[in-house]
């Protein structure tokens, strides 16, 4: 698209009118790109084998020593677990380092006039009594909200019970016990925590519907571009209005 | 039942029992406590020169599972090892004395051993209705309790009742009842949790006090760590099914006679800690799930509220009609698949609607 930096004046970020220009603007960064897909691969295998943690496939045949079925389904758990949360270690880092849209999943500036007016707007324009959405160079508040609950809240709670779960196997002398052991302070019948743990799995699964509902349908209807950003980090906006 | 000045030793010696038949005693116990050989000469010493601890155990809302255990020990010297090595001068289930001869013995301990008992409880306390639900000599079994834990040294939470507060307190709870830390506030407990607990816990954990003079180390729980610091999944005998993936799916099926892994017929296994799997019960002879049976949980917090025996995934209650995760996650993944797919169709209507508006502002090319 053959812009000029005056078909993009005043395009609106979350916080505040930022005046840009070029084609288009880099908005998420490799690393940032690099854990969300890499995480959505995580999110993946975490499900499909949680779910066979729950309920186990059908019996093996053969003797003990021929299978290792369910120990690789608990592996690759186990391994997809430790990856997704280390990786969550390194999103946190990246956020001292990235620009300021790295930062915005970690907190909702409930502060913020313009934000609250943003979130009625996005919600008007999901329940169609809006026109168009604004442009958004970041998340939309509405997405910015879900990103929030979601990858900080929600996934450091998975985290948080899966690690917990996970000493329990490690043994109570474990790092993971020590660092997580007070989990078992709340809930001391550990499986209280297994259920809550998969009730969370169901939530993610019902995100990632929503999620990459919204992702096409913006893709589709909004004024900018969404998929394609996810891939290179690059935002395009459709037309040169303001708002 | 024996003056408390007496040494184990001595009371073992007079009854007729070798000294080689004791320091097997001493050895086996030291063995299932997880402890070296010089803790057993340790152990010996103790038994040889400590006064025998006074021990009052006492019963509140109990099925008196705990004290069938316990003087089932399977240690050669059972019944002696267990009436000797402690002081029992109470318990109102074992005791000759009854009546005012029995309350009369709590209140001469109390005054006699100031600070320097030990009090057992099996069972709980009900506290609806001023704790009317459970009355013991003429008096609330809570305010009994409250009065024998304030003199005593350490306090044992026998059983799932004491610990957890196990049938009894199960919903509804209509007696109130709760375990005993939650109205003993200000003196150690041990949890030795179970229901009931294997005797040779049970032994075991007594040993340990009076050979150390201390507690034993416990877990975040208040649970003794040398028999509550593993699952029972960790050392079940069926693990390596539940690795390969083979497991029982009906109670009648091939993989049942062949002794695959409980899981899948709700073996609680992998969620309880207890000593089953290696100490075993009845002298070593089985366990549960030996004997074909999942786990129960019977030493979990709760274990009665935890849904059926015979699942995997708990029924969750919460949600009004009982239901598991999975049944929960995929009608809520339904509605929400249902719901995009109408917001999907309202959005292609308005797209191809808006298309004809003339005052459309949108310029997309």
């Amino acid at each position: 698209m053959a812009h000029d930096a005056k078909m993009l004046t005043g395009v609106m970020d979350a916080t505040d009118d930022v005046i840009v220009a070029g084609p288009s603007i880099y908005v998420y960064e490799a690393p940032v790109r690099l854990w969300h897909w890499g995480n959505a691969l995580c999110i993946t295998i975490l499900a499909v084998t949680g779910y066979f943690i729950g309920s186990p496939p059908p019996t093996m045949p053969g003797e003990a020593s021929d299978s290792f079925l369910f120990g690789y389904i608990r592996f690759a758990h186990f391994a997809a677990g430790q990856v997704l949360a280390v990786a969550f270690l390194a999103r946190i880092l990246w956020a001292f380092w990235g620009n300021k849209y790295s930062r915005q999943i970690f907190y909702i500036p409930v502060w913020e006039k313009t934000w609250w007016k943003g979130i009625i707007r996005e919600a008007r324009w999901y329940l169609f009594l809006e026109k168009e959405p604004y442009k958004y160079i970041g998340h939309n508040p509405l997405a910015h909200t879900a990103m929030f609950a979601m990858f900080t809240l929600f996934n450091l709670g998975m985290i948080i019970t899966g690690f917990a779960l996970y000493s329990e196997g490690t043994g109570r002398d474990s790092w993971q016990a020590k660092a997580f052991g007070w989990v078992f302070d709340i809930w001391p019948n550990s499986q209280d925590i297994h259920t809550l743990h998969h009730l969370g799995m169901w939530v993610i699964v019902i995100f990632a519907i929503i999620h990459i509902y919204a992702a096409v349908r913006e893709d589709i209807m909004s004024r900018q571009t969404m998929i394609s950003t996810m891939i290179s980090g690059e935002r395009q906006f459709r037309d040169e209005r303001e708002g | 039942m024996g003056s408390a000045t007496e040494t184990f030793y001595d009371v073992i010696r007079r009854q007729g029992i070798t000294r080689r038949s004791f320091v097997k005693f001493c050895n086996l116990t030291a063995a299932s406590l997880g402890l070296g050989p010089v803790a057993a000469t340790q152990m010996a010493r103790a038994l040889e020169t400590k006064p025998r601890i006074p021990v009052i155990w006492m019963h509140g809302l109990e099925c008196t599972c705990c004290s069938e255990s316990f003087i089932r020990s399977a240690h050669p010297l059972a019944k002696d090892v267990i009436l000797s090595m402690i002081s029992l001068d109470y318990d109102d289930t074992l005791m000759a004395a009854a009546g005012h001869q029995a309350e009369a013995i709590l209140q001469e301990t109390r005054e006699k051993y100031k600070g320097g008992y030990i009090l057992a409880v099996e069972g709980n306390p009900p506290l609806n209705e001023d704790g009317m639900y459970c009355i013991d000599g003429g008096r609330p079994f809570v305010e009994k309790l409250k009065e024998m834990a304030g003199d005593a040294m350490a306090v044992i939470a026998w059983g799932a009742c004491a610990s957890w507060g196990c049938v009894q307190a199960a919903k509804p709870n209509p007696t109130q009842a709760v375990p005993i830390d939650k109205v003993i506030r200000d003196k150690p407990i041990i949890k030795v949790p179970g229901c009931p607990p294997i005797a040779e816990v049970m032994t075991g954990v007594i040993s340990y006090i009076l050979t150390f003079g201390k507690m034993p180390e416990l877990d975040r729980q208040g649970r003794p760590k040398m028999f509550y610091s593993q699952r029972i999944h960790d050392k079940c005998y069926r693990r390596p099914h539940f690795d390969a993936g083979q497991f029982v799916e009906s109670w009648d099926d091939e993989s049942a006679r062949k002794g695959y892994c409980l899981y899948k017929v709700g073996c609680k296994g992998p969620t309880t800690y207890n000593a089953c799997s290696t100490v075993r019960w009845n002298g070593g002879v089985s366990f549960p799930i030996q004997s074909g049976h999942g786990c129960i949980g019977c030493s979990e917090d709760g274990f009665w509220d935890k849904g059926s025996f015979y699942d995997r995934l708990t029924t969750i209650r919460q949600f009004g009609v009982e239901a598991t995760a999975d049944q929960i996650g995929l009608l809520a993944t339904g509605a929400v698949i249902g719901g995009v797919a109408v917001h999907t169709a309202a959005t292609a209507v308005k797209r191809l609607t808006s298309k004809h508006d003339p005052h459309r502002r949108n310029d997309q090319q």
